[in-house]
């Protein structure tokens, strides 16, 4: 298909608009070919997952652009950085690490993005409408605003996230047309209990045994008897996002544009259909451990970044109780709802446990884990997924329940009764 | 010879070395030994720009250094930041020599593109349809040309 730019598309590629659009452009209406892409389209606002610092290379591409006078035409929020600006010195950060992250947060910051600094922008009040066309990077909140927003965004990568965000445009693909939003992929439970269907556990369990069969396409979750919160769906895409490629998912009668199974899938019938057993979730769940022994070292909860009411729910089971004192106990979250927290005195609940609260990043972008720390457990599947990896170190998947317990005798305590087949 | 396989669509050209037509998203040529999975892969979690080593212990080339070979995967999957991973991979010399994908992966076409522009260095990136791609095996010797066509030589 052969790429049609509209007056003011093409003056910018002329570099009338100065040489960051220039650049910016250059790259977008490069990718829209590559992506054959009729047009380009306009967005309301952006989410950028390129301010996060990995190495030489995009501290470069994001000084370079600073220089050039880059500056975002749109409402444009930021994702977890590369350290916690203020307390990186807490933890075993190097300092050269540390100042590269900074410098790399400041140039976004001049570029006119707010200092949202979260995997998480819609629990701040940067929450994008139905039917908003946005350009998101983070594949967490990409499948989170696609999904139970209904706004609609591609999966936009570091680098090109930015390249939106100056010129307002994107190619009219994927997920911003609606004839790509339908499902593809029904999927079923076969005999699930009441009881694990209610916990907060079976969601990044399903979410990281569907991301595997579904890979980019879109599942639609049906005839389930469970009506999940926001939290539960935002682990279940974050999982989804980790061990597949999902950036948008439905929840028939729950989420925005699968009111019926008939709206779900439209005119077309679904591709596959995927009943789930007892045995698929087990088995799911023991792949997101890879710890064979009981040693614990650290329990880390807030991938995504936790959410106030996350935070709340953590209170009741740690008050009056302390967590080991060879062990860490790290939840992440963004500055915004800590700051809400703090005024909450939730914050002050925490810190009395033994807990540490740390914002603006998470374990697995900033190298902040000292060596001692070997084993890991997280209620998080994307933590789960990453961190062998990533981070060179064991990990154990629980629920917030088996975590807080753990904490308390520092050892790892599983309870399996809601798993047995 | 191997991979000469029913149903794939490559041709047979005068030496009856098996050609396969892809598309060149970034162009380039190069000649190495594919290392291939079925399997997507998220560079960010996935592939150390350090040594070029997968580090996805869920993946199937897990433990393997991919740095001086011709990766073949169906596309990218997880993180948004896989694209820095892989533009940090070029900068270090640490990317495979050249990736072969199932359709057009318009993540690592992205990074390569700034690669390219930034520093005046990519590696090619080559789409096939699925018959040609799921025709392709591990320690295969091939030639990727400027155009996206692929030279089978033989096994490794």
């Amino acid at each position: 298909m052969k790429l049609k730019l509209s007056e003011p598309d093409s003056s910018k590629l002329a570099g009338e608009s100065g040489r960051a659009v220039q650049v910016a452009m250059s790259i977008m209406v490069r990718m829209a070919r590559i992506q054959g892409a009729s047009h380009l389209l306009s967005i309301v606002s952006s989410h950028i997952d390129s301010a996060l610092y990995i190495g030489q290379s995009t501290l470069d591409y994001a000084e370079n652009l600073v220089d050039l006078g880059a500056k975002v035409s749109v409402p444009t929020t930021l994702n977890v950085a590369g350290v916690d600006h203020r307390n990186w010195d807490r933890w075993a950060v190097p300092p050269e690490w540390a100042h590269k992250a900074r410098r790399q947060m400041l140039a976004y910051r001049a570029m006119g993005c707010k200092p949202t600094w979260t995997c998480a922008p819609y629990q701040t009040e940067e929450r994008p409408s139905y039917g908003d066309q946005i350009a998101w990077g983070e594949s967490s909140a990409i499948v989170f605003a696609n999904s139970v927003l209904g706004a609609r965004s591609e999966r936009y990568p570091d680098l090109l996230d930015i390249c939106a965000a100056i010129t307002g445009r994107v190619p009219a693909i994927g997920l911003h047309l609606a004839e790509n939003r339908v499902g593809q992929v029904l999927v079923r439970l076969k005999s699930i209990s009441v009881e694990l269907l209610g916990s907060d556990e079976f969601y990044p369990v399903l979410g990281h045994h569907i991301g595997k069969l579904v890979g980019s396409r879109v599942a639609a979750f049906d005839a389930i008897d469970a009506t999940p919160s926001e939290d539960q769906f935002k682990a279940l895409g974050a999982a989804m996002a980790s061990s597949g490629a999902a950036a948008l998912f439905h929840w028939v009668g729950v989420t925005p544009e699968a009111t019926t199974l008939q709206d779900t899938f439209g005119a077309k019938d679904p591709e596959t259909v995927i009943e789930v057993s007892m045995s698929d979730l087990v088995q799911a769940r023991n792949e997101l451990s890879s710890s064979p022994s009981n040693e614990l070292d650290m329990v880390v909860l807030g991938s995504p970044h936790f959410s106030l009411n996350e935070l709340k729910a953590l209170v009741p089971l740690i008050k009056g109780r302390s967590c080991d004192s060879d062990l860490r106990f790290l939840i992440t979250t963004g500055r915004g709802v800590r700051l809400l927290a703090e005024e909450m005195g939730l914050i002050e609940e925490l810190t009395a446990f033994g807990a540490e609260v740390t914002v603006d990043t998470c374990i697995l972008t900033t190298p902040m884990l000292p060596p001692e720390i070997r084993t890991i457990m997280t209620n998080s599947a994307k933590y789960a997924y990453y961190t062998p990896g990533l981070l060179s170190r064991e990990v154990v998947f629980g629920s917030t329940e088996e975590c807080v317990e753990s904490a308390v005798i520092g050892k790892v305590l599983r309870d399996d009764r809601l798993w047995s087949v | 010879m191997v991979g000469l396989g029913k149903g794939a669509g490559g041709e047979l050209n005068r030496d009856s070395k098996r050609t396969l037509g892809g598309l060149a998203v970034i162009s380039g040529s190069v000649t190495g030994r594919l290392i291939v999975s079925s399997e997507p892969l998220s560079f960010w979690g996935g592939y150390d720009f350090n040594n070029g080593k997968i580090i996805d212990r869920q993946h199937q080339l897990s433990g393997q250094v991919v740095k001086d070979r011709i990766l073949v995967i169906p596309g990218t999957k997880g993180s948004s930041t896989t694209t820095a991973v892989l533009l940090e991979a070029v900068l270090r010399g640490t990317a495979p020599l050249a990736i072969v994908t199932l359709g057009v992966d318009s993540f690592l076409s992205l990074a390569l593109v700034v690669a390219g522009e930034m520093y005046g260095k990519s590696i090619p990136l080559i789409s096939l349809g699925s018959e040609d791609f799921i025709s392709l095996e591990s320690d295969q010797e091939v030639c990727l040309e400027e155009d996206g066509t692929i030279i089978l030589c033989g096994s490794g």
